[in-house]
């Protein structure tokens, strides 16, 4: 088994007085997908945010894979935030940032906007695009950076669903080239569609992380057995 | 005594006949107040981009006090950059007092406080949309707050518009460091001043219909930037 490509080791994050994340455990390997699911403010966005290097540990220890280059990490957000330029120009300016050479600046991003399908609007300016399009922008930015670990907080949440569908199988293009993948949802049939291992979160902890399949068919513990069933974690 | 409206009319005709002496004073005008807001841009933008994103301990302070700022009175710019550039001052060697050089001077440092707060503002607007988008591309806090720039330019262009209409319509710093020279430092604002003095009504309400049709247009074309931009409109709230 390959070694893991970032490890958690009893994380936690704190914001002021608030513990978001408390003691969390977690191993990603290379080319893994990993679906996070939890109710609003179990701190599935801080620990992407964890992942990312985004903000750090209060306690506890972030590893990324040691020697050689550091692998690369990028995120898409739910609303996904493109630059007041052209849909070429938003890829442009992400590579400018990463450091790489004009030309192959150029050449990545009229890669990954064919890989998108948005080829075809490059000159457009980028917020005139829809939702749907953005988020796929927003993919082909991500895919521009070729990154080894990509994580996706709630990527079609505000989608519809041919959109939806969409951004999905470019996910799963994506995943397919060996990225590993994080991405937090509601939507438990994406989990199953798009994940290989689902973990669940409560109140900041990390209550069960088990593959797709006996997420689904096993005993979970309480907490993570009432977020399937729909109940209030309060009531 | 001419009547105001003899004098709006000799004043009209002042305008349309191309009155050397009116055109080379709103020439220096345009130039004065045109390279300071150049030079205030730079050091605004700059001023207000770090305090968007810095964090450090007294930057709370350093924004009151560029907030304070956004009220000073060109007099006092004027009274503080002529103690500087005086024969006396610190600067005094330069020898510039009572030039074009010492009313850019002036009126930058009476623009740069507005240029930095508003663009400040509009830095940490744009941070809260895409701030974590930009961090996770990569970007340190400067580069970021430079890409925000260029993302929010149509509402820089309208904060130095703004900016502008604020310069050329000063009067207090440019008398005091520029002295109001005949065919060297006179502007209009100082001109209207001594012309109305003098009872001359219709050189100073040409000079007026001038300055006045200079700031309708610079207001025009913000207006334009706020119709293209949602960004220069929450810019100016």
């Amino acid at each position: 088994m390959s070694p893991p490509l970032l490890v958690l080791a009893d994380a936690s994050v704190r914001f002021g007085t608030v513990e978001a994340l408390r003691g969390v455990n977690l191993k990603l390997r290379r080319g893994e997908r990993l679906a996070l699911v939890g109710a609003n403010g179990s701190g599935k966005t801080t620990l992407l945010r964890l992942l990312h290097g985004l903000v750090s540990c209060s306690s506890g220890a972030r590893v990324m894979q040691g020697g050689g280059a550091a692998p690369v990490v990028a995120m898409l957000f739910q609303r996904p935030f493109v630059l007041s330029l052209s849909v070429r120009q938003n890829l442009i300016v992400a590579l400018w940032l990463r450091g790489l050479p004009r030309a192959e600046r150029s050449a990545r991003a009229a890669d990954a906007l064919h890989r998108v399908g948005l080829e075809g609007l490059a000159a457009r300016p980028a917020r005139e695009l829809s939702g749907g399009q953005q988020q796929r922008l927003a993919l082909a930015r991500a895919w521009a950076l070729r990154p080894d670990l990509l994580l996706l907080d709630e990527p079609t949440a505000s989608l519809d669903p041919s959109a939806k569908r969409e951004v999905e199988s470019l996910i799963e293009a994506i995943a397919a080239e060996g990225v590993t993948l994080v991405m937090s949802t509601h939507n438990l049939g994406q989990a199953k569609r798009l994940a290989g291992r689902v973990a669940c979160l409560e109140a900041g902890r990390l209550v069960v992380d088990l593959p797709v399949a006996e997420f689904f068919t096993s005993t979970l513990p309480p907490a993570a057995a009432q977020f399937l069933k729909g109940e209030l974690p309060w009531a | 005594m001419n009547t105001i409206a003899d004098s709006l009319g000799l004043a009209a005709g002042l305008i349309v006949s191309f009155d050397a002496a009116l055109w080379r004073i709103v020439g220096l005008s345009l130039r004065v107040s045109g390279t300071a807001c150049v030079l205030g841009a730079i050091a605004g933008l700059l001023l207000g981009t770090w305090l968007a994103v810095a964090r450090f301990r007294g930057l709370g302070v350093l924004v009151w006090a560029l907030n304070t700022l956004l009220a000073l009175p060109s007099v006092v710019v004027g009274l503080l950059v002529y103690l500087l550039l005086s024969r006396a001052g610190p600067l005094g060697p330069l020898g510039i007092l009572f030039t074009p050089t010492a009313m850019v001077i002036a009126q930058s440092i009476l623009v740069v406080p507005l240029i930095a707060a508003l663009s400040r503002r509009l830095v940490l607007d744009a941070l809260r949309d895409g701030g974590d988008q930009l961090q996770s591309m990569g970007a340190t806090p400067l580069q970021a707050g430079a890409v925000l720039l260029v993302h929010g330019r149509f509402a820089v262009l309208t904060i130095l518009l703004t900016a502008f209409g604020r310069a050329i319509a000063e009067v207090g710093a440019v008398m005091i460091v520029g002295g109001n020279i005949d065919g060297v430092t006179r502007v209009m604002t100082t001109a209207i001043a001594l012309e109305t003095s003098k009872g001359d009504l219709p050189l100073a309400l040409a000079l007026g219909i001038v300055l006045l049709g200079v700031v309708g247009l610079v207001n025009l074309a913000v207006g334009a930037m706020q119709l293209r931009s949602p960004l220069a409109r929450e810019a100016l709230v």
